[in-house]
């Protein structure tokens, strides 16, 4: 058990990260989303005890979502709540779709327990993001590939892709919505 | 993929590049949307020819009040639904007060009327079209705010496609005052309740396909 004050100097920590990731500080964010993902792997390994190959594919989805909606947050209000409601999201969502609710051991009413436990046991996921990737339309891809994985600059992206830079911007967009998607749709196969 | 590689992933190139398009999607959806419901009613229908003389009766007002305050209680309850994690506060109590005060002031009026009074102010002389008016009127609207939600980040899927169609239900109905010539509250708190209600149906109905992220 954790004290009350870990929890609010976690929220405090993490919430700090995430606004200066939000004003483009890109080693903030990344530092955020990777000590969240530790938080967010015990939350989901103490959800999901039934189905413990599926944590870390499921946390890439949320960490995805929330990536995707971080326009969404409100720096007005609890960083918690947030990634909890995101979190909850698209558990159940998964759950949902696998028709498995069953495997939910706890009650998701509104614990707002996602700083509680940490698991800093980082996994490989089972799916194949290259697989997704092939399902995006080239104007989705190509950017992707060339900003998100090999790391181009806009500018480089953009000329290496044939595209406006603006295109590989929403291109990038656009496309990583369109994967979550994709990622989510798995689970009824 | 390993959780750090996609975190690395996920944090390279555009970590900042965050449009704050909050009220601006809802503005643009509900914009449009109203535009082109507004011109099917100039289109389709008649703004009424006393509309100047309507506009001197205290009716027309409740009329127009009811509708508006449900549009603003509606918009208050969509723009929470669509941000995770925000309580919805007031809204669901906002959204039933004009509801509530409608029923109250039919129910008074009823009692008031002479018994041979009261038919005719509950069925009026359009009660047959009145809802399906208001549904279609609110179609366009219904578009723009679903179009609104999907890109933004609603986690109880149902209640914000709900709350989509309750939002155009109450718009159409602001406009449909333009045209509708019935006074009465009973007429009032069972035809155009039933109008709201079908596009906020529909929302519930189809909130779960379509607002997914």
């Amino acid at each position: 058990m954790k004290s009350n004050g870990h929890t609010e100097s976690t929220e405090r920590r993490l919430r700090d990260l995430l606004l200066q990731g939000l004003a483009g500080d890109a080693r903030a964010y990344q530092t955020f989303l990777q000590e969240l993902s530790a938080y967010l792997r015990g939350f989901l390994r103490h959800r999901l005890r039934g189905l413990p190959d599926d944590v870390e594919d499921l946390l890439q989805e949320i960490l995805l979502a929330l990536h995707n909606q971080r326009h969404t947050y409100d720096a007005a209000q609890p960083l918690t709540a947030w990634i909890h409601a995101i979190a909850k999201y698209k558990l159940i969502d998964m759950l949902r779709r696998r028709a498995l609710r069953e495997q939910l051991h706890d009650p998701l009413d509104d614990d707002l327990e996602i700083f509680s436990s940490a698991d800093l046991d980082a996994a490989e996921a089972r799916h194949d993001l290259g697989l997704f990737l092939d399902q995006l339309p080239p104007q989705q891809r190509l950017p992707i590939v060339h900003m998100k994985l090999q790391g181009l600059s806009v500018a480089e992206a953009a000329a290496a892709c044939g595209m406006s830079e603006s295109a590989v911007k929403i291109g990038v967009h656009r496309g990583l919505k369109a994967l979550a998607l994709l990622m989510g749709a798995k689970h009824e196969d | 993929m390993k959780t750090d590689d996609f975190v690395a992933m996920l944090a390279r190139g555009d970590a900042g590049s965050v449009p704050p398009a909050y009220g601006r999607r809802f503005a643009v959806g509900l914009g449009l949307g109203t535009a082109v419901s507004g011109l099917l009613l100039a289109g389709t229908l008649d703004i009424r020819v006393d509309l100047a003389a309507a506009l001197r009766l205290p009716m027309f007002w409740v009329k127009s009040g009811f509708a508006a305050s449900l549009i603003l209680a509606s918009l208050m309850y969509a723009l929470r639904l669509s941000r995770p994690g925000t309580p919805v506060g007031h809204a669901p109590g906002a959204i039933a007060a004009p509801i509530a005060a409608l029923w109250l002031l039919a129910i008074l009026s009823l009692i008031a009327a002479a018994p041979g009074q009261r038919l005719p102010m509950v069925f009026g002389v359009s009660w047959m079209v009145c809802p399906w008016l208001i549904a279609m009127l609110a179609l366009p609207v219904f578009g723009g705010s679903m179009w609104a939600l999907a890109g933004l980040a609603p986690t109880r899927l149902r209640m914000a496609g709900a709350s989509a169609g309750l939002l155009a239900g109450a718009t159409a109905t602001l406009l449909y005052c333009l045209h509708c010539p019935e006074m009465q509250a009973p007429f009032l708190a069972i035809w155009y309740v039933l109008g709201i209600a079908l596009p906020t149906a529909l929302g519930a109905l189809l909130g779960p396909r379509y607002l997914r992220w």
